[in-house]
């Protein structure tokens, strides 16, 4: 069995976060997948909530049915006993079609351009830029090019926290706004520090905004297919590819969404970290082919 | 509909004992903010002690009844009025059909919790009635309670009568001035060992931005953190961290400067680092903690949260006994 190293800290009498690093990346991301997985399957009485974030998660449990002493043990006992484990995980890649430089973000981000770094760029102007690409449309082929893993969802009902799959040196880095947004259109594509996001419901924001997607995240109704099971779509460990779609494109897919009818590609997939690691561009070319059949 | 809102006060909704298990996916725990004073008023009518209230904020609301019902009003000090006339808090009482349910202004604490025999009948989502705003579901159409609204009412319980009393004992305290007990932990090692010392060493005010998310403190001294290059990922502020999950009661302290302390309508994670964490025995405290009131924060063990723990269930069996 391996060395127990990740941090462990109690939250008050109700909770116990775990940080497995405390810098982001996929090892620690698929740790934590792998332990708050192993944990949901033993049925621990008196577990309340299980959450994975991006390279820590969270833990709550009723100190009434399970001491605290005895929580921190079966989590600890869960690190070592994953330790060396092979991390490969069934999943699902799915497409979501993006509408980048979209009139509405636009709108947005000109309307609280003296919160943001560069008042005389957009958002996009600006990353492309601090990413070091020559034009805006690198940035996107950038950014809809590699799938990306959702390695949290929360802040609010459904959002999706991502990281994209690809070698440090090429993550997209951007910082968040000076000072946050009270607006920020639903269904927004963002990115802040590492981590793109995508806007589950109209709120406050400071991320960096890209462009919109047509398609619900988050329904209390669950009136599309894919929220049959559930309100909130995205789950952690999704493989998310983003496929670039234009004004005509979208107002289509919107009054699909409008009549019902609008429905997402998505497919299973078994996601190895090793394999992943030891190829990315290879690997991510594989899981096109799942996403696409061919 | 049993009930009519004739004006909808600062920020009225339906609540209840709160919904667990989607906090993973960002949908926070939601439920009466102060479980204490909730849980009494349900007792009062006969109710189960989880059934569905209006949580009042501030500005109770006016109701009209349409229908003969059994209430108690618990928790903060808003004097009900029926007709105009004085009402006891604390003890339940009859309304008539007709009758107008309304409050003087909230003078002591922020939070009253109204309960109605048979409890506040809104469809059952995920478990639970309560409202969660920022999902906009739950409760009554997913938001604060509006002029016009209609609620209907469930079936009172074989227990619900006029004149049960909750002994004044028992009643939620409500200080102006308070002592909130904090397990140090989360990302506690990031603050300096002089910030860790003021942070407990000051008196904080809540600040106006005080709600069913998070209450934020003011008035103490900035905290200062430890240097460090960032870690990937974490952002450029050194109170920034990879974002993570955030524990109810965390306090976080955004660029070091206003701590906040996360309740149960809680955002479920983000990248500010957390110095520690409210113990659950206090929690019920904050909900009644007015814009203005002091706390200061109180450094305490795993074991001395269990003993609180242990002493507020021992409390709320006393309140059973009194009420059964």
């Amino acid at each position: 069995m391996a060395a127990a190293t990740a941090r462990y800290s109690f939250g008050a009498d109700e909770h116990v976060f775990v940080e497995l690093s405390e810098d982001m990346s996929l090892e620690s991301f698929f740790k934590g997948m792998a332990i708050t997985d192993a944990l949901a399957k033993r049925k621990v009485p008196g577990v309340t909530e299980i959450c994975p974030a991006n390279a820590s998660y969270l833990v709550r449990f009723d100190p009434d049915v399970i001491h605290p002493d005895e929580m921190l043990g079966i989590l600890q006992q869960l690190e070592r006993e994953l330790g060396d484990a092979e991390l490969e995980v069934p999943t699902r890649i799915i497409e979501v079609p993006v509408y980048y430089n979209d009139p509405w973000t636009r709108e947005t981000l000109m309307r609280f351009r003296e919160r943001h770094q560069d008042p005389t760029a957009t958002d996009l102007e600006y990353s492309a830029r601090v990413n070091h690409h020559a034009s805006v449309e690198s940035f996107i082929d950038a950014h809809a090019g590699s799938p990306w893993f959702v390695s949290m969802v929360g802040f609010v009902a459904g959002l999706p926290f991502l990281f994209q799959m690809v070698e440090r040196a090429r993550q997209i880095e951007t910082p968040k706004y000076l000072r946050p947004r009270t607006d920020t259109p639903k269904l927004t594509i963002g990115h802040g520090g590492c981590f793109g996001a995508i806007y589950s419901v109209r709120g406050a924001g400071g991320y960096q905004m890209y462009g919109i997607t047509p398609a619900p995240i988050f329904d209390p109704a669950q009136k599309l297919p894919y929220f049959r099971d559930f309100m909130c779509f995205f789950k952690p460990g999704d493989i998310v590819k983003y496929r670039k779609i234009d004004r005509d494109e979208y107002d289509r897919m919107n009054a699909q969404v409008e009549a019902g009818t609008f429905d997402l590609r998505i497919r299973p997939v078994s996601f190895s970290l090793t394999k992943f690691l030891a190829d990315p561009t290879g690997y991510n070319k594989h899981l096109e082919g799942i996403l696409y059949g061919h | 509909m049993a009930i009519e809102i004739v004006k909808p006060g600062l920020a009225t909704t339906v609540q209840d004992a709160g919904r667990p298990g989607y906090y993973n996916v960002g949908i926070p725990l939601s439920g009466a903010l102060d479980q204490y004073s909730f849980r009494c008023a349900n007792l009062l009518v006969g109710n189960d002690e989880n059934a569905a209230v209006l949580e009042c904020t501030l500005l109770a609301p006016e109701l009209a009844f349409h229908a003969p019902a059994l209430v108690a009003i618990t928790g903060a000090e808003a004097n009900p009025k029926v007709n105009g006339v004085a009402m006891p808090r604390n003890e339940a009482f009859a309304v008539k059909a007709g009758d107008t349910l309304g409050f003087d202004f909230m003078r002591i604490g922020a939070r009253a919790y109204i309960a109605v025999a048979g409890g506040i009948d809104v469809p059952m989502i995920l478990g639970s009635r309560s409202t969660y705003g920022l999902g906009a579901f739950g409760g009554y159409q997913g938001r604060k309670l509006a002029t016009g609204d209609r609620l209907p009412i469930g079936v009172p319980t074989a227990k619900a009568r006029a004149g049960r009393v909750l002994p004044a004992d028992l009643t939620m305290p409500l200080p102006k001035e308070t002592e909130l007990r904090v397990l140090p932990g989360l990302y506690f090692h990031r603050i300096t060992d002089a910030s860790a010392d003021t942070f407990f060493a000051d008196t904080w005010a809540v600040a106006p931005e005080a709600d069913r998310i998070g209450y934020r403190y003011k008035q103490g001294r900035p905290l200062q953190w430890r240097e460090r290059a960032q870690p990937f990922g974490a952002g450029s502020d050194p109170s920034n961290i990879v974002d993570a999950g955030y524990p109810y009661g965390s306090i976080q302290v955004p660029g070091g400067v206003e701590p906040i302390i996360l309740h149960r309508d809680a955002v479920s994670g983000g990248g500010y680092a957390m110095i520690g964490t409210i113990i659950s025995a206090d929690m019920d405290k904050i909900a009644q903690m007015q814009p203005n009131y002091k706390a200061r924060f109180v450094r305490v063990d795993m074991h001395a949260a269990l003993a609180a723990r242990a002493e507020y269930k021992a409390q709320l069996a006393r309140v059973r006994t009194a009420l059964g």
